[in-house]
């Protein structure tokens, strides 16, 4: 069998111990044992990880950038969401 | 909408400094032009292996050694790292292979010159590496997302073959009179083909334009390769070596130093297929690639077997 129909793997490294894991880039490999060993050889040479992923890129599924905009505009009205939004006197503390 | 309506979308979002990424409408020559880019900078690194790996049995000393391994693994991650951003433009990995094992993509020319003594890998650290960084750092912040972030990922990994090169000769430098002969002829080699590496003089670079309005180039030809000869003409000081260019000279007024004229029909010639290991170099990269089929297929094999288990347990 040809290279080419070894599937294409998304890396995701997890940098250290509490921190998530990252989406790093993609490669091909024949299984998912091999995509983690690629993975290390690949993106970990400097000690970059702790913990590394690998899904098949054909399971990742995607929002549209088209519909970006109508897709995220129910948050766009929203301030009142945020902290700031509230108008309070300077001499309440710890809040 | 209209494509006139989409490109003008595109563009703005580019002058504002907003990534493009890989699902986002992009106009196909823009699309065509990364790839290209991108791919041809992916078989340097890839090509760029050759020469190196000559010296690896050679190396003077166990630490040269291991480094210089080090050195040549991280061009095979830099190749992967640009092969797999080519790939969200949807250029295949077989593909791109296929255009650099019969000769239709082109890769850098400088890795069509011999490395003849160990000297030489020192020079090719300070130099080409260091022409490298040069021509990468401010692809960094390219439009394309995926290009800038594996270029980030590189950068950060060049600086150490840039060092070890001039401890290399440092090194040498400091040593007997053969060793320093051996210093100043690498340096001589390496300095032209470094200093062309940055492609041909701006007026005759007609794509320039284009690409620094879509910020996949951000510097023009003339001004980075100038940049390099500036900051080399002084490093050389340090090595008490030469550049081999009896113009070089620091001129007050413009601030830069100046530099005598590059040989253009060496530089087509080599870009053309007849520099001194143009077939060297193919043959041995095509080589590697048909001598690891059985490995690819034993993979696969492997992987197909243990799936078979997994299901039977």
């Amino acid at each position: 069998m040809a290279e080419n129909q070894w599937p294409l793997w998304e890396v995701f490294i997890r940098s250290k111990q509490g921190l998530d894991h990252k989406h790093a880039g993609s490669l091909h490999a024949a299984d998912a044992q091999m995509a983690i060993e690629n993975a290390r050889d690949v993106y970990t040479r400097r000690m970059e990880g702790v913990s590394i992923w690998v899904v098949e890129s054909k399971y990742v599924h995607a929002s549209s950038p088209d519909d970006a905009t109508s897709f995220y505009e129910p948050a766009n009205d929203k301030v009142y969401r945020h902290p700031t939004f509230y108008d309070l006197p300077d001499e309440l503390k710890h809040m | 909408m209209s494509v006139q309506d989409l490109e003008k979308i595109f563009q703005d979002k580019i002058d504002a400094d907003i990534r493009i990424e890989p699902k986002d409408w992009m106009p196909d020559a823009y699309r065509k032009t990364l790839i290209r880019q991108m791919s041809q900078h992916a078989h340097s690194e890839i090509v760029g292996m050759l020469p190196e790996a000559n010296w690896i049995t050679r190396a003077p000393t166990l630490r040269r050694k291991a480094t210089l391994i080090a050195k040549v693994q991280d061009e095979a991650g830099h190749g992967l790292y640009l092969y797999a951003a080519t790939e969200t433009l949807g250029a295949g990995r077989e593909e791109l292979l296929e255009q650099l094992h019969t000769g239709k993509a082109k890769y850098s020319s400088i890795f069509n010159y011999p490395t003849l003594t160990w000297a030489d890998m020192g020079a090719i650290g300070w130099l080409v590496d260091g022409a490298a960084i040069m021509n990468q750092v401010p692809l960094c912040r390219a439009s394309y997302g995926p290009y800038a972030r594996a270029m980030v990922r590189i950068c950060k990994e060049e600086s150490f073959h840039q060092r070890q090169g001039f401890e290399i000769l440092l090194t040498l430098s400091k040593g007997s009179a053969g060793q320093r002969r051996m210093c100043q002829d690498a340096i001589d080699r390496w300095w032209w083909p470094s200093v062309m590496m940055f492609g041909p003089n701006d007026d005759a670079s007609p794509h320039t334009a284009q690409s620094m309005q879509w910020k996949i180039k951000r510097f023009s030809n003339d001004e980075l390769r100038q940049r390099f000869v500036d900051i080399c003409a002084e490093q050389v000081k340090i090595l008490g070596m030469t550049i081999p260019d009896p113009d070089l000279k620091w001129n007050e007024q413009r601030q830069h130093y100046d530099f005598g004229a590059i040989d253009w029909d060496e530089f087509w010639n080599v870009v053309k297929g007849n520099g001194p290991c143009n077939k060297e170099r193919l043959a041995a990269r095509v080589r590697a690639h048909e001598e690891g089929a059985w490995v690819r297929e034993a993979a696969t094999a492997h992987a197909e077997k243990r799936e078979l288990k997994k299901d039977r347990a």
